[in-house]
């Protein structure tokens, strides 16, 4: 056994010391990563509306704001709430800074959820906008009002629509998380800097922080693999069955 | 004082922009009637029954159901639209379509398909509305299909279930648009069957169609639209078999 640990040129003892350190660093990236994807997507879900209908004032509205969002990286997106906000002492001063304001993970945090906002707002808006016109007209037909529509027949089936490409931003959050690690959190790749800093040792930090990463995401694959099967079957064809007959 | 007409529709005009579609259609179903609307494409068969139930809006022309008027208004573009949606939506829930491309909510099973309008629309109680889409899929000879969803049945099987969800609602009046247009020929009898079921159980029935045979053995009426104008009606058998017009003619031949 300790021939083989010797062929690997990595400190493994190092690793293993600090093993607990590494699952903080994962908790804290996993809390991060999701809790900004539940509020993001939530968020999502009225602008998404909002950008697919004809609202004058609503539409661009929420148009400048997904614009601005993705057009700019997360990092400095980050540091602007960061290290931006403190300067103003209207900032400072009011409620919001002693909790939430003055804290990384909140800036971190709200950072995020904007950001994945964005992006998830125009990934559910694209999915709105693609629903078959005539399942939205069979709805019309039966007398369902705006709001019935919405509610259940073109949101549930944009979302079943929406679920592989947001597998994609899932993925994309969870990497972009490690900008966390600038502003001080102990994040997976925080706590694999935090080893490089104080053991001049990069390989052992950071081969581990890409690792776990790595079997994150084979995780969250995993589970688009499984949401797409239970509910994007409905759209798959079915080879025993007689072939539906186009239009 | 005489029964209401189910279904009135006076002096309906209809324009896509500078392109007027139709101009000035009437038309009476008494409870019972089965009114095949024959056309050519383009002659605005189709446009004229999404008129009724405000898929379009018509430019003018009055719709009333069960002697109850669909209010309209102009609004400040000078558009015509509704005066009321929410009267609108009460008389749609009671003009169920059937679409030419079927149209079943692809997310949802078949059973779930016909329970939504019941359920979500009429506020049904569930086991109520349960009860009575089994019957209904029974009646189109799907019971078996129930927990298929739309993509794994045929076009025909298709159709049987939008008519089914169509039936759920108890329609005053149901609206047919190129009900078999979309299906392969094998599948076209399926269909058609189960709408002269329909008629024989004296449903109100508008059905745009290609199918001569079905306008000419099922129909109360056959009207026939030309260039968006009610250009011949009246009992099929008198139209099928000596047309006063020219126009209906040469369709016919061109049909035959």
């Amino acid at each position: 056994m300790q021939a083989v640990l010797d062929l690997i040129p990595l400190d493994i003892g190092l690793i293993l010391a600090n093993f607990d350190r590494f699952m903080w660093g994962v908790w804290m990236t996993l809390n991060l990563t999701f809790l900004a994807l539940l509020c993001g997507g939530l968020l999502a879900i009225p602008m998404a509306i909002a950008r697919a209908s004809r609202h004058p004032v609503l539409n661009p509205m929420v148009w400048g704001y997904t614009y601005v969002f993705r057009g700019t990286p997360l990092l400095v997106q980050t540091f602007l709430i960061y290290f931006g906000l403190g300067q103003f002492e209207a900032v400072r001063e009011s409620w919001l800074w002693d909790p939430i304001l003055s804290s990384a993970w909140w800036c971190a945090f709200i950072a995020f959820t904007l950001n994945t906002a964005a992006y998830s707002t125009e990934l559910l808006r694209g999915a709105i906008i693609d629903t078959p016109k005539g399942e939205v007209e069979a709805a019309v037909a039966t007398g369902h009002s705006y709001a019935a529509r919405m509610r259940r027949i073109i949101l549930p089936s944009a979302f079943r629509r929406a679920i592989p490409a947001y597998s994609n931003e899932v993925i994309f959050m969870l990497h972009g998380s490690v900008v966390a690690s600038t502003i001080t959190l102990q994040d997976i790749l925080g706590v694999g800097r935090w080893l490089n800093g104080r053991y001049y040792l990069a390989y052992e930090g950071f081969i581990t922080a890409a690792l776990l990463y790595f079997l994150i995401v084979l995780a969250i694959t995993r589970l688009f693999r499984w949401l797409e099967r239970n509910y994007l079957g409905h759209l798959a064809p079915r080879d025993s069955e007689a072939p539906a007959s186009p239009q | 004082m005489a029964e209401e007409s189910a279904l009135k529709v006076q002096d309906l005009h209809k324009s896509f922009g500078a392109h007027k579609v139709i101009r000035g259609v009437s038309m009476e179903a008494q409870k019972g009637d089965v009114i095949a609307i024959l056309g050519a494409s383009g002659s605005g068969k189709s446009t004229f029954l999404r008129c009724i139930n405000l898929l379009e809006t018509p430019n003018s022309g009055d719709v009333y159901l069960a002697g109850e008027k669909i209010r309209m208004k102009k609004n400040r573009h000078g558009e015509t639209v509704p005066e009321d949606i929410r009267q609108v939506e009460r008389m749609r829930s009671r003009l169920a379509m059937v679409f030419q491309g079927f149209n079943l909510w692809t997310h949802m099973t078949v059973l779930e398909n016909v329970l939504e309008g019941p359920v979500h629309v009429q506020k049904t109680p569930k086991a109520e509305a349960r009860e009575k889409a089994a019957a209904l899929l029974a009646k189109v000879g799907l019971s078996d299909r129930a927990d298929y969803y739309p993509a794994h049945l045929s076009g025909g099987q298709q159709q049987r279930v939008a008519i089914a969800r169509a039936l759920a609602m108890d329609p005053d009046v149901m609206l047919f648009d190129e009900p078999t247009s979309a299906l392969d020929p094998e599948l076209v009898g399926e269909v058609l069957g189960v709408m002269r079921d329909l008629a024989d159980e004296a449903r109100t029935m508008l059905v745009v169609t290609h199918e001569m045979g079905f306008a000419r053995d099922v129909s109360s009426k056959t009207v026939f639209l030309h260039q968006g104008e009610v250009c011949e009606e009246g009992a099929p058998s008198k139209l099928f078999s000596n047309p006063d017009t020219e126009q209906f003619r040469a369709f016919l031949s061109r049909m035959n």
